[in-house]
This record gives C-alpha cells, structure tokens and sequence, in this order.
C-alpha cells in the first residue's frame, strides 16, 4: 500500500517551487532531497542543534521540526538565497569568512539564517545580545566566539552598506 | 615582492562555498540512491534467538533485507583489529552485522535498504527479533569485578594490561619524606561532530570499480579495508571523503560496519546506496571515550620534587577494541606533562564492558592523564602549603634539558622523546595574562561580599604529528594554477587555506593560484588520516617539501632560458627573475609549458613546448633523470613526533546557594612552533576550549546498570551551546621544532585537554576543599558541600587562600 501524495506549492528563495510529498515527508527532506538544496542540514532531526534553521516568512524555523505540507503556499527562505542579488556573498556570510566564525561548516547554514533574522529585528546588537541570539545552535568546532564575533561583524556590514537585509529575504 | 602568507591570518579559501549551502557533506551526495537503515540492538548483552522479517517483506519500496547469515566471503569476518599491541592480549572487534551475540545497545543486527529511508524505517520497523537477555556488564567496578564476561573468551573482561616503568618508583615513594594518594574519576563523553557519518558507494558492473564515498577521517583507510573485505584489487576501489561535518576522532574508526555493507550492497544490487547516520545513532553505535578510574601514589621533598609518582588505572574500553589500546597508552605517557618526576610507574588494565566501544575523542586521553598529574600537583601543593605555581615550577623540564628523554615509549611505538619547549616562559605568560598575583586579593574582595571565587592552572605537553608518514604533490599547469594534494582529509581544520599559504609561500606564487585537494584517493593515494594533532606537521611538511623541488626544477629550466646560474634567480609573483632585475624574468606558467615537451598545441602557450619549437637537439627532450611536467611528489616520515604545549588558567566563581558554577575569565597559552595562521590556530584552540569545558561541566554519557543509554539525544546530552562558553583570551609562543622543515608541531586537540583538570582546580580554590572527579555538575558540587560539612571531605589545608 503506497502512501498518499500531497501537492504542495512553496515560494522558495523567490522561485515558485512544487512537489508531490508524503504527509509524513519533513520539510528539511523536501528542500534537501526533492528540490535539491542541500544548504540545509540535518544536525540531530529533534529541532535542537538548529542545523536545519530555515526562515519561514521571514521568521527562523527548524525545517526539521516541519512537515513539507505544512508549509503550502508560504515562503521560504534558506542559505542559499541569502546571496547578494549580484552573486556576491551576503553580509552574515561575509561576516563568518571575515571572522573565522566557521571550521567545519556543518552547522553555518543554521547559524546564517538564524543571525539573519536577528538582525532585521535587531541591527546593533550589544555582545550579550549576540550571545543569546545565537545560543539556541549547537556547533562543535569553534567555541562560539568567532560567531559572535561575526554577528557583529554582519552588523557592521549591513550598516557601512546602509542595506537593512541581504538578497531575498528582504528584497 | 609576493604578499607574505605563512604566518599570517589569511582567511579561509574553504569559506566562500561553505557559507552559501554549496558545501557538499555525505547526505547531499547521491540523490536518487537506495537508502539503508539498520536494527540495531535495544540490549546490552544477548543472544540473538531468532530474527524474523516476514512481515516486513512486500513492504512498499523495501529493496532488500540482510542479516549475518546473508553476508559472504570477507564481510562475514569479524572487523579488523585496527591497531595490534603485544599487550592487547583480549583483543575483540565485531561482525558488520551481529553474530549470535549482541554486546551493547546499538550494535548493528538487520540492514534493510528501501528506495528511500522512510521506507527503509518502516520496514526496519515490521522485524521481529527474540533476544535472550543477558546479564550485562556496566561500569569499570562490574568489569573489574569479573563474575560477569563480556565476551566469554576473555576472563576477568582484561582486554589489555601494561606496565611500564622508569626508576623504582615504588621505592623511591617509600623513602621520600612525604607521601600523597589520590583516588580521580572522568567520566564518559564523546565527539558528537554535528554531522555524523554516512557512506555512499556506486558499483560500476562494466568496469568492476567501487566508489565511495564516506564521512571519515581516513578515505585511503576506508579505501583499503573495504578492497580487503570485498576482494577487490585496491585499483578499482576510489574513495572520497566529501566535506565532512566534524570528526573529532570518531572517524578516524574504520571500516565501520556501515562503510563495508554499504559498498557490499550496492555491488548486490547493482545501484547506488547510501546511509546517512541519524543522531541517535551516532550516541549508541559509533564510539566514545574518557571514562577512566585513577590512583596515584605520590612521595615528594619538601621543595615539591616529586621522586617517585606511581599511577595505576582502569580503562573502559567499551564492547570492542577495534581502535586497539591507543588512548590509555596516550594517558599513560602523556600524563607527566611538562614535569620529570625522578622516577614512575605506571599501570593500567582496559576492560571490557557492555558498551558502545571507546576510541579516541580530540584529546585521546590526554585529558584523565592531565587531570590525573594535575590534581596531583595541586594536593602537593595544598600538602605543602606553597604556591600551585610554584610546585610546577620545581617539577618542570628546563628548556636546557631539551631533548628530554622520559625513557618511556609513546603510543607510535617510538620512544617519548620531548623535542622542544619553553615551559617557564609558557608559565610567567600565563601569569601575566590571567594576573595570578592579584588574584588573593580579589579573591578576598570577593569574599568579603558574599561570592566564592577560584582560581585554577593546568598545564600539558601533547605529542603530535605521529608518523608513519604523509605524502603532498604540487603540481604547476601550463595556466598558472597551482595544484595540491595530500591523502589525509579535512574536517574543518582549514586544510585548504594552511595547505595552500605554504605553498604560495615556497613556490612563491599567489596564494589564489594554488588550489588543495584533500582526502581523495584519486588524487593521492598514500596517506595515514587525520588525527593526533598531525595534518599540518605531517602534510603541512610533505607538501613544502613536494614545493621546494617543484622551485627547484623550475629555476633549472629557467635557468637554461634565461642563460643563467638557477642560484641568481628568485621566484616572485609567479615570475622568475634574475635575483633584483625583474627585466630578466620568465613566467612561472611558461616553465610548466617548457617542462613538458609537446608533439601537439592545442592553444597558444603549448606552441612553445612543440617539436619544431623547442631547440636543442643533441640531447633527449626528457633529459635523463628527469620527469615530464612541473610537478612533484614527497613524503614526509619523522623519527618520532613532535611535543606541543600549552598551559590554562581560569577563574571560577561558585553560587554559595544553588552551586552554580560561572567562568569568569579563561586565558590559554599556547606553543604549537612556528604558526602558519593564527586565525586558524586561534579557533582551533576555541573549539577545544569549549569541548573541555564541555566535558568539565556538562557533557557524560548516562548509562543504567541494564546498560541503556538514557541520553541519547542533544535533548539530554549537554553540550555547550554559546552561552556556556566563555570568552577564551590566547597567547602564543612560538618554540619550533627540531624535527621538521617547517618548525610547527600540531594544534588540533591542545584546547581540550587540560578542560577537566583547570576547572577542579578552580572549584577546589573557590570551595576549599578536594575535587576528585569530572564532570561536575551544579547539584554533585552541592552534595560534596554537604560531605565536606560533615567531614566526609577533608578542608584543603588552603594556606594559599588564606589572606
């Protein structure tokens, strides 16, 4: 007996994107494995490392906590559309090369869409500030310091370059 | 002149793709593969009755299902036991699926492979297994107390025993004035890298060539295992590590049961498989490490000397010891750290018990033996009512005394030789930097408001770099790129930056021509892995050295071009020209041309290597002794390895109410030789930092006495996130090494290791009475408060903090 199928439509980094999915199907599965955008990983799949953090109109949300269905007609937002439109690297992503806030990588895609919503609320975020918005992703490489030192250093950016978002998301 | 790279804080060449979601880790590899899920075992200890998949067969998308019984020819042997050692008498691994007899909760017994892995799960789910349940052995006291075996054939669960010994330390103990004996405890944690691992193999049938692709910290170790097991020439085998989410240690395990089953199964089934490791069962069936149970007898003069140090412990090594007997082997050399007692004895028994197996995690064992020295230094201190820093000071190997021969042999076989180091300057930076003198007085300022505060020092010496070997290939193309390779992997470490800064700066080229590939055995198959601190010793070596006869073959042929000595030229840019006359010069690119003399142009700049251009034709186009190409291939293979070191300090404060305890200021100093980035040093030592705190305060693997894991989730296992890390101040110094071309000795494990002991030692000065075990949690610092009020602990003699 196969499993239902269900249609869903989502907005994805500004294209409109569709797939035939199981109800059970997760929406970090559907955006990974069906519409091939791997940027977003899969830490532990109980919504506590925050590998998985997309932004869900515009909010951060752990995709792995998320059925695909779930999500029909909204927006999403992953790494890989918080590029400049040019191509160039967007100003939390600059920030982590800037500051050494990656070693492995694993866990920067959540980090990137986490920070990025942070800073549209908040744009010049004291160090506590940045702590604890942050505090809610589990890295194992680098002891969090240059990660905050990149939050601020994306804030810093998004200010010299007087631009209130990074490609899409605010677009 | 070429912008100077090594040494300096260049940043990530890896960055730009990772940060945009185009890295490419295991699981975004392979779209469209069949998936594997496995049943693993919800006992400890059992014998497997009866399996039955019926239910499960027809299952929607269910490709097959296999148990031991279906395995063949080299799969259906036990896993290979990694690292033999003549002490290693017990010496057990598992089958990649299980044989009869399961032997901790997680233990691999039915792979099923589905058309993706939700319907691999459901069918995992359908099979019925009948356990009989044995009574399982949880613990070092159960393994040690030997009613109950592990594996049958092995009595009293003694994988390993070892003693080794310098002087009559007994002895020497007996007669010295004064004697101390401590019993110290850690506990079990592990590397939890954020992503686990994966294995993804394609079977080419027309060619009769495997693919793989894994997860690990070894791809010509995965390579070469899974060509044994499946019978294959090693030539038709090719294995990959992508970009790899962390190891820590973990992968450095090979083969895994996953990464010989799945090439296995896609050879079967003629198609591509994959398995990606979920998060639980990476806590119950891949590896951990730490638990080990210490007593050091000590006799020392009144100065603090220590004449004899006597330290005997147990090692639990978990199921199986497929790792062999590495990590207690590493305590119990490592654990004299900076200091040279006149005489030690050291003894240790690994045991078996009924859980996941125990290999090393960043630090491998470095951290109990540390924290074992450590808090020895400490309680003589405290004995003797002088200063901590003091007694260190008296025990340390002088920079004079260098190299110091502990008379001991290391876990490579080689003996523990300590080539370099500068300890009492590492120790008055440390000093300066936490403000040691000053800290009475803020400590009795503290006090005097109500708030208990603490000060702690550590200090290690890490072996790192160890052989056998590793091999680089620089190779210059007629377009100017740079390409490099080397066999060990990358899990983070930068690899791509380091590798690359060395180059640019030996070859002198730009640093953005120079492109590094790492892990893959298609483009350098020679290599040991990434582990013990030793890429950049290892590799980082091979690789400048590959660089320096890639410069050399290029000043000869330019040499010729230019009409000149080689000796009077220098390369810059790129360019090579007469040493002070850029007028004379030639491209590097044009010597990659010339070196490869052509019968066919297919652009522009290959014309000049063609047969009717090129000159001179008295002599063979190749001349003798020399290869086609500007390129070159080397090996680095030291003597023995090279001794990192590093000293923390920290200061804590403790809730005098709820036994909160805080961080409030961390400072690492750190000699790792000559640095090729200190950005990338620095964030090495960041992560370490906060994994040694992590292990200090939070992390432990909680297993029942039925041998159940009941954390086995990021729900319950307690790593650190952002705000349980504090704000880590590093200082360098830079004492190179002896024992290789570039100086550097490694940098990867050093944070971690003194995590454990600083902070007791920290918690001891703040609390005032003896720490004996980690972790220490908030509710265990509140209980010894009660033991210590009751006078089950004794008062630290605490001369030092009385102000």
């Amino acid at each position: 007996m196969s499993e239902s199928l269900f249609e869903v439509q989502v907005m994805v980094n500004g294209l409109l994107r569709s797939g035939q999915v199981p109800a059970r199907r997760l929406l970090s599965d559907f955006l990974r494995h069906d519409l091939e955008l791997t940027g977003t990983h899969v830490g532990c799949e109980h919504g506590v490392c925050g590998a998985c953090t997309i932004l869900l109109n515009g909010k951060a949300v752990r995709s792995c906590l998320l059925f695909a269905v779930s999500v029909d007609g909204q927006e999403i937002v992953t790494v890989e559309g918080l590029v400049n439109q040019d191509g160039s690297l967007g100003s939390v992503q600059q920030a982590f090369q800037d500051s050494h806030g990656l070693q492995c990588g694993f866990c920067t895609p959540g980090f990137i869409t986490t920070i990025s919503a942070f800073l549209d609320e908040n744009p010049d975020p004291t160090v506590d500030e940045a702590r604890e918005a942050i505090a809610g992703n589990l890295c194992r490489c680098t002891g969090y310091q240059n990660i905050i030192k990149s939050v601020m250093r994306a804030a810093e950016i998004r200010r010299a370059t007087d631009f209130s978002g990074s490609g899409i998301v605010t677009a | 002149m070429t912008t100077r790279t090594f040494g300096e804080p260049v940043l990530r060449r890896e960055d730009p793709r990772l940060v945009v979601g185009k890295g490419r880790y295991l699981d975004d590899l392979g779209h469209g593969s069949y998936e594997a899920a496995f049943l693993r075992s919800p006992h400890a200890s059992a014998r497997i009755v009866d399996i039955d998949v019926s239910a499960a067969i027809g299952m929607p998308g269910l490709i097959g299902i296999y148990t031991y019984d279906d395995l063949d020819g080299r799969v259906a042997e036990p896993l290979p036991l990694l690292i033999p050692h003549p002490n290693l008498t017990g010496g057990r691994t598992g089958y990649p699926l299980a044989k009869e007899f399961v032997r901790h909760v997680g233990e691999s017994i039915v792979m099923v492979v589905a058309e993706n892995r939700y319907l691999a799960e459901d069918a995992v789910g359908m099979i019925e297994v009948l356990y009989e349940p044995l009574p399982p052995v949880v613990g070092i006291a159960a393994a040690l107390a030997g009613d109950r075996l592990v594996h049958a054939d092995v009595p009293e669960n003694i994988a390993a025993h070892m003693v080794q010994e310098v002087g009559d330390a007994r002895a020497a103990i007996a007669s010295s004035k004064n004697q101390l004996s401590l019993d110290l405890h850690i506990e079990r944690s592990a590397s939890t890298p954020l992503e686990g691992k994966g294995v993804y193999a394609i079977w080419d049938s027309d060619s009769g060539e495997m693919r793989l692709w894994s997860s690990t910290q070894t791809s010509t170790g995965v390579r070469a295992a899974v060509a044994a097991k499946l019978d294959l020439p090693l030539q038709k085998v090719e294995c990959t590590a992508p970009d790899v989410g962390g190891g820590f240690g973990v992968k450095i395990v090979h083969p895994w049961p996953e990464e010989i089953l799945i090439p296995w199964a896609a050879r079967l089934l003629n198609h591509p498989v994959k398995w990606t490791e979920d998060r639980r069962e990476h806590f119950i069936s891949s590896a951990h490490e730490r638990t080990q149970l210490h007593h050091v007898e000590v006799g020392f003069d009144d100065s603090g000397r220590i004449l004899g140090l006597d330290v005997s412990f147990s090692h639990d090594n978990g199921a199986y010891t497929n790792y062999g007997i590495i990590v207690p082997i590493i305590t119990s050399t490592q654990l004299l750290g900076p200091y040279k007692p006149v005489t030690y004895r050291v003894e240790f028994k690994s045991l078996y018990t009924n859980t996941v197996l125990v290999t090393p995690y960043r630090g491998a064992g470095r951290p109990q033996g540390v924290f074992a020295m450590e808090r020895t230094m400490d309680a003589i201190a405290d004995f003797l009512g002088i200063t901590r820093d003091k007694v260190r000071s008296t025990n340390f190997i002088r920079p004079e005394d260098m190299p110091y021969d502990h008379q001991l042999i290391f876990q490579d076989g080689r003996p523990l030789i300590y080539d370099s180091g500068d300890y009492p300057a590492s120790l008055e930076m440390l000093k300066q930097m936490i403000d040691w003198d000053g800290f009475k007085e803020f400590q009795h300022e503290a006090r005097k408001s109500g708030r208990q505060v603490g000060i702690g020092i550590a200090c290690y010496v890490e072996g790192t770099g160890v052989g056998p070997y590793e091999g680089g290939f620089v190779q210059v193309e007629t377009s100017g790129r740079v390409n490099v390779s080397t066999g060990l992997t990358s899990q983070g470490q930068g690899h791509q930056t380091a590798f690359a800064q060395i180059v640019a700066e030996e070859l002198g080229v730009p640093i953005e021509d120079v492109f590094v590939t790492t892990g893959d055995t298609r483009r350098f198959a020679y290599a040991v892995g990434t582990f013990a601190s030793r890429a950049a010793v290892m590799s980082g070596n091979a690789i400048a050295l590959a660089a320096r006869n890639v410069r050399s073959k290029a000043l000869r042929i330019a040499g010729d071009a230019l009409e000149c000595d080689p000796r009077d030229l220098e390369i810059i840019d790129g360019s090579i020209q007469v040493k002070g006359d850029p007028t004379h010069s030639i491209q590097l690119k044009t010597i990659a041309v010339l070196s490869n003399p052509l019968r066919y142009a297919f652009d522009e700049s290959t014309k000049a290597a063609t047969q009717f251009a090129t000159g001179d034709t008295s002599k063979p186009p190749i001349p003798d002794g020399e290869e086609p190409g500007l390129e070159s291939r080397d090996y680095f293979s030291p003597m023995q390895s090279t001794f990192a070191s590093g000293m923390h300090a920290a200061i804590v404060e403790t809730d005098p109410d709820t036994a909160e305890i805080k961080i409030l200021k961390y400072v690492v100093v750190h000699d790792c030789g000559r640095l090729i980035n200190p950005m990338i040093v620095e964030g090495q030592i960041h992560g370490g930092v906060a994994q040694g705190v992590g292990g200090a305060l939070y992390e432990r693997m909680e297993y029942d006495e039925g041998g159940q894991l009941l954390n086995a989730s990021f729900m319950d296992f307690l790593m650190p996130y952002a705000t349980e890390v504090p704000f880590i101040e590093t200082g360098h110094l830079e004492t190179l090494s002896p024992l290789n071309p570039l100086g550097i000795k490694g940098a990867g494990e050093a944070g971690v290791i003194p995590g454990s002991a600083l902070i007791a030692s920290a918690i001891e000065d703040a609390e005032g009475f003896q720490i004996r075990k980690m972790p220490i949690s908030p509710s265990e610092l509140w209980q010894l408060r009660i033991d210590h009020q009751s006078g089950l602990i004794p008062s630290l003699k605490a001369k030092e903090i009385q102000v």
